[in-house]
């Protein structure tokens, strides 16, 4: 069983809102691979991780937007990124993460 | 609960193969896009009928081993064109793990091999080894000649076999029936005489050199394992490193990136990984 899509069913039944954040994408070193999950409830709730623990404030931020009707996005984390600069991802790679609003 | 969302989250509480494709990057508007892939039918789409004709096709491959990709097609499915990226996740069931031998040392393989999420099942001829007392975390047990079962049993790529019965009455036949297989990982337990016994008798059953070079023996990494339970871990380590084609040692005393952005996948418990 996954537990990032059992939540998001159950938040599901429950009528709760909410955004899958995914890994699609390691360069050079990262924590955790492609397909590596991550979902983030309207009120809140906050299921999995997508690195060790360095994005995942900001993967929050974005998904909480995608729940407020922003459009899918495909963001990059890393040393090479100057905006994730100051988020850091402390084993130097880039992560590529795919956040959409749960809505299929 | 939204139709895809509830056949996807069915298909991994039933353990039943699916595939969930995802657009990625393409035209404005077409980001987002999915369809699950099942081996025999699909629901979703990625935008249109030509492109989701491609993404099924190319999911159903990857899906069959278990792999997980991002792919590049056309706005309409064509291939060798870029506009388009597909991230094909892969849930395929657990991979299973193989134990012959009912011995100490198998409990505790058994254990670690749940632990990295495979399937495990226990087989042994002796019925009094051989119980649920002696291996609560294995999937499945079986009374049978290792070998006899093996003929039957499923194997893949992902699968892993490992033979803790260091006798070669039991180990020459379930390992000559191993090699038949596709298992991505054989090991079998010994001391180097055993080892060294075991080779002979091996090659006078006509295993070719060839063959025998894909049977980790004596099994396991050398971290100086002495009981059941290190060894298990030595033997664990082994599987993982030949997966990822590593060759274990310390990181301390190496440099370069930890984890190499390679096209292998974890063997998903869950991931179903």
């Amino acid at each position: 069983m996954n537990p990032v899509i059992d939540k998001v069913a159950q938040w599901s039944e429950e009528g709760k809102m909410a955004a899958l954040a995914t890994v699609v994408k390691v360069e050079r070193s990262g924590p955790l691979g492609p397909g590596t999950s991550m979902a983030v409830s309207e009120d809140g709730q906050v299921v999995g991780s997508v690195s060790g623990g360095c994005v995942e404030p900001a993967v929050y931020e974005e998904a909480m937007t995608a729940i407020e009707g922003g459009e899918p996005r495909l963001l990059s984390y890393g040393i090479s990124d100057d905006e994730a600069f100051g988020v850091g991802l402390t084993c130097g790679g880039t992560i590529h993460i795919f956040v959409e609003r749960v809505d299929w | 609960m939204a139709g895809l969302l509830s056949r996807w989250h069915a298909a991994l509480a039933e353990q039943s193969p699916v595939a969930v494709a995802t657009v990625i990057q393409g035209p404005e508007g077409s980001l987002g896009g999915k369809i699950l892939v099942f081996p025999e039918d699909h629901t979703g789409t990625a935008g249109n009928a030509e492109l989701d004709k491609a993404v099924v096709e190319t999911a159903r491959g990857l899906l069959e081993g278990g792999r997980t990709e991002t792919v590049h097609l056309g706005p309409r499915g064509q291939r060798r064109m870029e506009d388009v990226a597909v991230f094909i996740q892969s849930f395929a069931p657990p991979p299973r793990m193989y134990v012959f031998g009912a011995i100490d040392f198998a409990s505790a393989v058994a254990r670690v091999g749940k632990f990295m999420g495979y399937r495990v099942i226990v087989c042994d001829a002796r019925a009094v080894f051989a119980t649920r007392e002696r291996f609560p975390s294995a999937d499945e047990i079986v009374v049978a000649w290792p070998d006899e079962f093996l003929k039957t049993a499923e194997v893949d790529g992902r699968s892993v076999i490992t033979v803790l019965t260091h006798d070669p009455k039991f180990d020459v036949p379930v390992l000559k029936q191993a090699l038949g297989t596709s298992a991505g990982y054989i090991g079998a337990m010994g001391s180097r005489r055993t080892h060294d016994n075991r080779t002979a008798r091996l090659k006078e059953e006509g295993v070719t050199d060839e063959q025998l070079a894909r049977i980790s023996s004596p099994i396991g990494l050398d971290i100086g394992a002495r009981t059941p339970e290190e060894t298990a871990i030595a033997i664990a380590a082994e599987i993982v490193a030949l997966r990822t084609g590593h060759s274990g040692g310390r990181l301390a005393e190496r440099s370069g990136p930890i984890h190499e952005a390679a096209a292998e996948t974890s063997t998903g418990g869950e991931s179903v990984r």
